[in-house]
């Protein structure tokens, strides 16, 4: 299993996904947000955290629109994964890969702790290895998680499925509660939580491991 | 030529920084400020001709993201 991870001036988590995804198995490659096109033969494409363009303009704003976000567009429209943790849900909203925006934090703070999130589905690659319902630790960092969508968009995601995770007690004041959502096609995920941050229990938590364990394993045997 | 573009969050987006700016004035004594809404002004230097629809466009694909904001275009 092939991974890339898209690394953009100011990404600051791309390393630690590229170890979370190569312990579970995948062979990483990093590319270069001036890129235009993706490694030959890349399964999925991780969008990592951190504060990509500075968060100038809006989170997420300017990477939407760089060179290697066409190409992993193109990747998930033909059907590809994408995993995108934090900035890189900024990033996938902000593309319109995936629906809604991530709104400054409720309580205005910067948010940097542990949180418990359900697992609400496991219907997908990325959550196959966890029970729905099944509750799971995994830290968040960030000022801009507040996920928005209108009613519309939130009857239409939880009514197919696509709510990967919630939050168990809302951190940020998120729409109900939403932690990540699954594309219409189950293959794009965008989460504020960072499991590349609790894949090792030596950081002090491996509940995250499941989902980049899942994820090779699935595509290994595709 | 000058453009200015102004961003606002939509009506019905909740605005923790505009509400932060109210209870501040509020503890500065100044009441009866019931609302408080920021966004950001962006002056653009544009080529002599650039019509709205040209910057309508630039707010579409970058300048605001019309999930949960608005924007407003003078050429100044």
């Amino acid at each position: 299993m092939k991974a890339a991870v898209v690394v953009f001036p100011g990404s600051n988590c791309d390393r630690d996904l590229a170890v979370a995804f190569r312990d579970a198995g995948a062979e990483v490659e990093m590319v270069w947000h001036k890129d235009t096109a993706l490694p030959e033969g890349v399964d999925v494409v991780g969008v990592p955290g951190g504060f990509s363009f500075g968060d100038y303009l809006r989170c997420g704003a300017i990477a939407a629109n760089s060179p290697i976000c066409k190409a992993v567009a193109g990747h998930a429209e033909r059907g590809g994964y994408v995993l995108g943790i934090c900035n890189g849900f900024q990033v996938l909203a902000e593309t319109k890969l995936l629906p809604g925006a991530l709104l400054r934090n409720v309580n205005q703070h910067y948010i940097c702790r542990n949180v418990g999130l359900e697992v609400v589905t496991s219907n997908s690659a990325y959550t196959e290895g966890y029970n729905a319902g099944q509750e799971i630790t995994i830290p968040i960092a960030h000022h801009d998680g507040n996920y928005f969508a209108d009613a519309d968009t939130l009857d239409r995601l939880e009514g197919e499925d696509l709510v990967a995770f919630r939050y168990t007690d809302n951190p940020n004041g998120s729409q109900r509660d939403i932690a990540g959502i699954l594309s219409p096609n189950r293959r794009v995920l965008g989460m504020m939580p960072h499991p590349e941050r609790a894949a090792d229990a030596a950081l002090g938590g491996a509940d995250g491991a499941a989902l980049f364990r899942a994820l090779t394993g699935m595509l290994e045997s595709a | 030529m000058k453009a200015r573009v102004t961003v606002m969050l939509k009506e019905g987006v909740l605005d923790p920084q505009g509400e932060a700016i109210r209870q501040a004035l509020g503890s500065l004594g100044f009441d009866g400020v019931t609302g408080a809404r920021q966004g950001k002004v962006i002056e653009l230097d544009v080529a002599p001709g650039t019509d709205e629809a040209q910057i309508g466009e630039m707010c579409e694909k970058l300048l605001a993201n019309t999930v949960i904001e608005s924007y407003r275009i003078e050429v100044l």
